[in-house]
């Protein structure tokens, strides 16, 4: 059999999914095989197909996607750490017709940032919480995050998650799930093509929630980190479906009535 | 609404001047003695009329950081608290600086450190004109001594802080806060429709996209802006000291303070006039840029300056960098709360005097 070259593979007719228009050629920071960049993709995907771009204003958090700025063609602010449910509440009561985000990691959303993440979705502002978990604090160096899972290891419990000590992974889906603010609370990931799909119907579900304001969507996304949990890609996704699915179960935790 | 004059408290005039100045939005969360804003703004309703955001906040840090959301989008936002408030807010106050964006801050401050009291003070001197959050950068700070003035300074502060695109602070105190005295309120100004072109309101075709950060990793890139910063304040100092001066002319001894502080030294000047002695009163209205020309020139004319205020001695620091060691400065100050009689503050220009 012949060998397959790769100028054999990288055809337009074998092509499934193509670069978005609203990715900039910027190159990514991010590490090989990290979760983030393809969550980009799938955002910018629904940006550019729901014709969003002249109405979006998206936040960035503090932490590895801190730049997410550079790769997504849209008005950006970067906020402080933490803080970003507390721009978004702004920008969407002084422009309602806007489209707004927040991109966030854990340490962001659910350490700092806790008290804005609860009262934004308390309040149940119109907007989309995009949240990046990843049981992990990458950009700073793979130091213990709040989701970090029991007996995992990290640069600040280089003995494993000891809850007795440090308190228990918090899962924020189901926490913000319990207040009557928000609308659309769901799990999904993006280490399978199939996983890709559902993240991107589950943001195509929360633009439509969205343009009829019916409150808070949050979507979660159970992402890896090759290089804070010192795994290859391929081991940090399997590391991941075995042991993060089992602690943060992937689907959608709470769905609005259908009008 | 048309002009009209009203017997107010000094947060009460801020909160309708707000609305008067076409306000988009206020962000709060309650703190004594300031409390009164929010709650002015809450019962006014002014989404219902001008479309003015009115929200309370989680927390002190929530409301600054809404703050930095609105003002990204080029809106026209405040947000108001009191001391232990305000030390909250530094880390939104910084962010807000190092993106260069315009908003409004209003501290009526209270004693201190720490929970500290309720009552006046002017301690928050240091915090408001030198920084207060990390970095470096400054406020443009506005110090009213009236009622009338937080009124007025509501939409000077906003057209200082869209015309320099920096953070503006009107430094009250809970005495002015507190006291009510007639104020003219402006009539009605409409909302504005304009669409800034650095704002973030969606990215039309017509534009690269708008990106609002304090961020940037290249320190060779971060030296050049805080050049640009520097060059910005300049200006300030350059185009926005404001003061008032009380009986200088033939004055042989200064008393120098704002605020709370001047209102007793003008009854003070008065006093000591009455007993034959030269006094005069330079009141400064910007704290930061601060009159350090106009001082400097006094300096030469002058037997000496005495700052009065209600901290532990903050201003007298921007005295004596402005007449620089021209004249004798000194300082005379009450805290936790305690505000100074007319008449000790006479007494003490006169142990001032005597040397």
């Amino acid at each position: 059999m012949a060998e397959i070259t790769f100028n054999d593979i990288i055809k337009p007719e074998n092509l499934t999914y193509k670069k978005s228009k609203l990715m900039t050629d910027n190159v990514m920071h991010y590490c090989p095989g990290c979760g983030h960049g393809t969550a980009h993709q799938v955002l910018a995907e629904v940006l550019e197909e729901e014709n969003l771009q002249e109405r979006t204003v998206g936040i960035t958090p503090v932490g590895c996607s801190v730049l997410m700025y550079n790769y997504i063609d849209v008005d950006f602010q970067e906020a402080a750490h933490g803080r970003a449910p507390a721009l978004a509440t702004a920008v969407k009561r002084l422009m309602p017709d806007k489209f707004v985000f927040t991109y966030q990691g854990d340490g962001d959303l659910a350490a700092i940032g806790t008290a804005e993440t609860i009262h934004t979705c308390n309040r149940g502002e119109n907007i989309l919480i995009l949240f990046i978990n990843n049981g992990i604090y990458g950009m700073t160096g793979g130091q213990m995050a709040p989701t970090t899972l029991e007996g995992m290891k990290s640069s600040t419990s280089p003995y494993g998650r000891d809850i007795s000590m440090m308190g228990s992974p918090i899962k924020m889906a189901d926490i913000v799930a319990m207040l009557p603010g928000t609308c659309y609370v769901t799990r999904q990931s993006v280490n399978t093509a199939g996983g890709v799909r559902k993240l991107k119907k589950a943001i195509k579900k929360a633009v439509q929630y969205q343009n009829e304001k019916r409150g808070t969507c949050f979507i979660e996304v159970v992402s890896n980190c090759p290089s804070g949990w010192k795994m290859t890609p391929v081991e940090s996704n399997k590391w991941m479906e075995e042991n993060m699915f089992l602690f943060y179960p992937l689907g959608d935790i709470k769905v609005p009535a259908e009008k | 609404m048309e002009k009209e004059l009203r017997l107010m408290k000094g947060n009460e005039a801020i909160a309708e001047a707000a609305i008067r100045a076409g306000a988009d939005g206020y962000f709060g969360y309650p703190i004594t003695p300031q409390s009164e804003i929010l709650e002015y703004l809450m019962e006014a309703n002014p989404q219902t009329t001008t479309g003015m955001v009115v929200l309370q906040a989680e927390s002190e840090v929530a409301a600054i950081n809404m703050v930095y959301g609105g003002a990204a989008c080029g809106k026209k936002v405040m947000t108001s608290s009191s001391s232990p408030g305000i030390s909250l807010k530094q880390e939104g106050i910084t962010y807000i600086a190092g993106a260069e964006l315009p908003c409004l801050i209003v501290n009526v401050v209270r004693g201190g450190p720490g929970l500290g009291t309720i009552q006046p003070a002017q301690s928050d001197y240091f915090q408001a004109t030198k920084g207060g959050g990390h970095g470096d950068y400054h406020l443009l700070v506005l110090a009213p001594s009236s009622v009338q003035e937080m009124a007025d300074f509501v939409e000077l502060g906003f057209d200082l802080a869209f015309k320099y695109r920096n953070p503006v602070m009107i430094l009250s105190d809970g005495a002015i806060g507190q006291m009510m005295e007639k104020v003219w309120l402006k009539p009605q100004k409409k909302r504005s429709e304009e669409i800034l072109p650095w704002a973030t309101t969606g990215k039309p075709a017509s534009r690269p996209r708008n990106i609002i950060t304090s961020l940037d990793l290249d320190p060779e890139r971060q030296e050049k802006f805080n050049f640009k910063l520097i060059a910005k304040y300049r200006e300030m100092e350059e185009n926005e000291v404001r003061f008032e001066e009380f009986m200088t002319d033939d004055a042989e001894y200064i008393f120098v303070a704002y605020g709370t502080s001047a209102r007793l030294c003008q009854k003070a000047l008065q006093l000591a006039r009455a007993e034959g002695i030269k006094a005069g009163l330079l009141r400064p209205i910007t704290l930061f840029p601060y009159p350090k020309k106009r001082l400097n020139e006094l300096a030469d004319r002058v037997k000496g300056m005495l700052a009065v205020e209600m901290s532990a001695g903050q201003m007298v620091e921007d005295v004596m960098l402005s007449v620089n060691g021209k004249t004798r400065v000194s300082h005379y100050g009450r805290m936790g709360g305690m505000i100074p009689t007319p008449d000790e503050v006479l007494e003490n220009m006169k142990s001032f005097i005597k040397g």
